[in-house]
């Protein structure tokens, strides 16, 4: 678990994780369908789409937290190399969802334990890898907590006692203590107050620079993800209609659905 | 003390109270054969992964939950008529509850009773465990409220059995981690968690913490019966018990800083007893019969009076 | 360091009852190491879309552009963007940035991604900023309150805090004044002589006149009407 000042990291000979075939159906309906993309490691993938857009299936499938009816999720794993980890067994799963992977869910309450205070939040992840020196976890959450900006002196309160962006600064904390290289997103800024947002957007920059994180971001606003992500899908009807570098997706949009989208963003 | 009667012989052996017939209305020990059988089996398989919580199916006991129900269904099954009872509830036999559950056994089981430690075969238990050692072929029964360690941090049963099958136990130490932060040490007294040969976490019952390092390598068998929850769990003779802890706060099996003040003992669990309006106060052990024992063979405490020795 | 060969491109307006807008056919440029090439044309006639198209922000229909040895209209995602990161730099019109972030932040970004220590990027970017004549007093501020004048200059230390290899500017003396102007040309010329390829597009003829060495006439590439 090294956690302090990471090295940039190198061009990885491979993608952290491949998605092939991915799909979800409801019955007859269509959750999500013929999903494939790669994803390598420093990259931040954003997945928009309108409610119904299937984009919150897709990200609970990749997440392992739901299960998907074909295709697979390949995850660079540290120890055995890429493995599907729809066909991998469940405490292997909950043990990368605890380790490697991160899951920063919108309302932070989701993500939380609230009876828990902010230290014992944080330090959670550490003690369920086997952390056993109380001093020591103590420091590392103290740490994590001056990271993400929430005040030393606050780490024994319980987190119904903080504003929506702590809280949502704490459930980011209490993911990433133990260096995950994976994060999974959804609508990380959705429900916070606008000058909230732009702080918790720049902290999140930050951290997936300088942990040279990968990310998986849904979020229904264009604003959010031409600022976080690198890489973009848009989805409607369960379908990724258009794929490609944000900026690209953003300012030369092919597909009929994502012009509209674009052309329907209001201006400040 | 009262005569005690072997109930084959007739010979009233020291310290057992003579079986009276059991009630024409009831089966042996109250419960029906087939329902003590199927105790018998949640029993065994709790024996054979220790610590592991086997669900039962708890049956109405003419007592309310709360009051043993569990740990009386456990015995229940436990016992054959040459069996001899000791009930005790936080130490002591002379407390309601440990009378009550006593009597319902006389009458239902007509088996022999007593209040020494040393001659039970069975003991069934609230809160305590006995100062005395047991012995090979001796069984304790505890009364168990909330079976699972791991409730107050994770009410969904259906994570806390993820967890268990798992081995997920990072949460045990964050309610240890809780209690050092708000406290600066490990502030859980009673019930305190334990990880049982290296697998399962388990909850000793609301024992206090003094008692823990007895839970292990004990030669006795070990069950622990939950009524309400409707769950079984046990400990074979000899099994490793460890009590959870952190390598800078270690556990430490705590008692008050005092002598027993009728017997002088200062190894044995204490309740404090106040004893005026000036707060003025007393300590005695928990344990009843280990104290009667220890002034019967002559050891006088603070307050306590010489006893006459008796042959 | 920059070669654009055959490139076309065309607008489908979907939503519009899918008008096509052809912008583009058969453009070719080349700029050298050392060079400053300059677009011109009359507005509207494609300039930008080309500085944008070998940014990658635009796509191409068919045709080339080698940038560093990476053809920008077939590479992959991740390539685009290493490229982005070390070897092509853009500075647009427009400064688009985080909310409530420091204009030093701002323009020491290109540096952290690249992983350089943050105390030498923020250095680095305060020297920039001295020189584009941005008041210190407004260094630990959000640009997005400065004037436009001020933005742009705060865009322009951004574009070049990295030394890349390749550049793109658009306007990058647009709404400057004299004095700043020339410090603008000064900093072009510099990366001239340390070897950067430069595009232009520079409505100033004056600042084109001093810093460019030749001029492309986007307008031969307007596609003919069929």
């Amino acid at each position: 678990m090294t956690l302090h000042s990471t090295p940039k990291p190198q061009t990885a000979p491979g993608p952290l994780l491949q998605v092939r075939g991915l799909e979800k159906r409801y019955g007859s309906r269509i959750g999500c369908t013929d999903v494939s993309f790669d994803l390598f490691p420093g990259e931040v993938m954003g997945i928009v789409g309108e409610s119904g857009s299937g984009k919150s299936t897709l990200l609970n499938c990749l997440a392992g937290h739901l299960t998907p009816d074909c295709g697979q999720v390949i995850f660079d794993t540290r120890t055995a190399g890429p493995c599907d980890t729809v066909t991998m067994g469940e405490p292997e799963r909950r043990m990368l969802s605890r380790t490697d992977w991160a899951f920063v869910h919108q309302n932070p309450r989701d993500g939380l334990r609230m009876g828990v205070s902010a230290g014992g939040n944080v330090g959670e992840r550490l003690m369920a890898v086997g952390a056993r020196h109380y001093g020591n976890i103590r420091d590392h959450a103290l740490d994590w907590l001056s990271r993400v900006e929430i005040a030393a002196e606050r780490i024994d309160d319980r987190p119904s006692a903080f504003s929506g962006g702590m809280q949502q600064r704490l459930q980011i904390a209490r993911n990433l203590v133990t260096g995950p290289r994976l994060v999974f997103m959804d609508e990380p800024t959705g429900g916070l107050d606008v000058s909230v947002q732009a702080r918790l957007l720049d902290l999140l920059r930050g951290l997936v620079r300088r942990m040279g994180l990968s990310a998986v971001i849904v979020t229904h606003d264009l604003a959010v993800v031409r600022l976080l992500a690198d890489r973009l899908m848009v989805m409607k009807d369960g379908r990724v209609v258009e794929a490609g570098l944000t900026d690209q997706v953003l300012d030369d949009p092919q597909h009929g659905y994502t012009q509209l989208l674009v052309s329907s963003v209001l201006q400040v | 003390m009262s005569a005690q009667t072997h109930p084959a012989s007739g010979q009233i052996a020291q310290g057992q109270i003579a079986p009276i017939h059991t009630d024409q209305a009831y089966n042996f020990a109250y419960l029906d054969e087939e329902t003590k059988r199927m105790i018998r089996r949640a029993l065994l398989k709790g024996l054979a992964v220790p610590g592991y919580q086997v669900p039962f199916a708890s049956r109405e006991m003419p007592m309310p939950y709360g009051w043993g129900t569990g740990g009386v269904q456990v015995t229940a099954a436990c016992l054959t008529p040459d069996d001899v009872l000791k009930v005790i509830d936080q130490g002591a036999d002379d407390t309601t509850n440990a009378v009550s559950i006593r009597k319902f056994f006389q009458r239902t089981a007509g088996v022999a009773t007593t209040e020494q430690t040393t001659v039970a075969t069975v003991i069934q238990t609230r809160h305590r465990i006995p100062e005395t050692d047991l012995s090979e072929g001796q069984i304790l029964v505890y009364q168990v409220p909330i079976p699972e360690p791991l409730r107050f941090l994770e009410p969904r049963e259906t994570e806390t059995r993820k967890m268990h099958s798992l081995e997920e136990y990072g949460l045990m130490h964050v309610r240890l981690y809780e209690d050092i932060a708000r406290h600066g040490q490990i502030a859980t007294s009673y019930a305190y968690p334990v990880k049982v040969e290296g697998r399962y976490v388990m909850d000793p019952s609301p024992i206090p913490k003094f008692d823990n390092p007895k839970l292990s390598q004990n030669a006795a068998i070990q069950l622990f019966g939950a009524g309400r929850e409707q769950r079984i769990y046990a400990l074979p003779p000899y099994t490793d018990v460890v009590s959870l802890d952190f390598e800078d706060h270690p556990f430490q099996a705590s008692k008050a800083d005092h002598a027993c003040d009728l017997c002088g003992s200062n190894t044995a669990y204490l309740d404090e007893v106040i004893i005026d309006d000036a707060g003025g106060r007393m300590f005695v052990c928990s344990d009843t019969d280990y104290c009667s024992t220890r002034r019967a063979q002559g050891h006088v405490g603070r307050l306590g009076t010489a006893q006459e020795h008796v042959a | 360091m920059i070669t654009v060969s055959d490139l076309s491109k065309h607008f489908t307006l979907h939503n519009q009852g899918g008008t096509v807008i052809p912008v583009m056919q058969d453009a070719h440029l080349h700029v050298a190491p050392g060079e400053c090439v300059a677009l011109i044309g009359a507005s509207g006639a494609g300039k930008s879309t080309l500085m944008r198209m070998i940014y990658g922000n635009y796509l191409a229909d068919h045709g080339a552009i080698v940038v560093g040895g990476v053809d920008v209209a077939r590479a992959a995602p991740r390539d685009i963007l290493r490229l982005r990161r070390e070897t092509l730099g853009y500075v647009s019109q427009f400064l688009r940035v985080v909310p409530r972030v420091a204009t030093r932040d701002v323009v020491a970004e290109p540096l952290l991604a690249l992983g350089v220590e943050d105390a030498v990027a923020r250095a680095r970017a305060e020297d920039l900023l001295a020189r584009l004549r941005i008041p210190e007093r407004l260094w630990g501020l959000s640009p997005t309150t400065f004037s436009g004048g001020e933005q742009q200059r705060v865009n322009i230390a951004r574009g070049f805090a990295h030394t890349y290899p390749a550049l793109l500017l658009d306007e990058p003396t647009a709404s400057l004044d004299a004095a700043n102007r020339a410090t603008v040309l000064g900093l072009i010329e510099e990366a001239k002589a340390s070897g950067a390829a430069i595009l232009g597009i520079f409505h100033d003829e004056a600042a084109r006149h001093q810093v460019c060495d030749r001029e492309v006439d986007v307008t031969a590439f307007t596609p003919v009407a069929a």
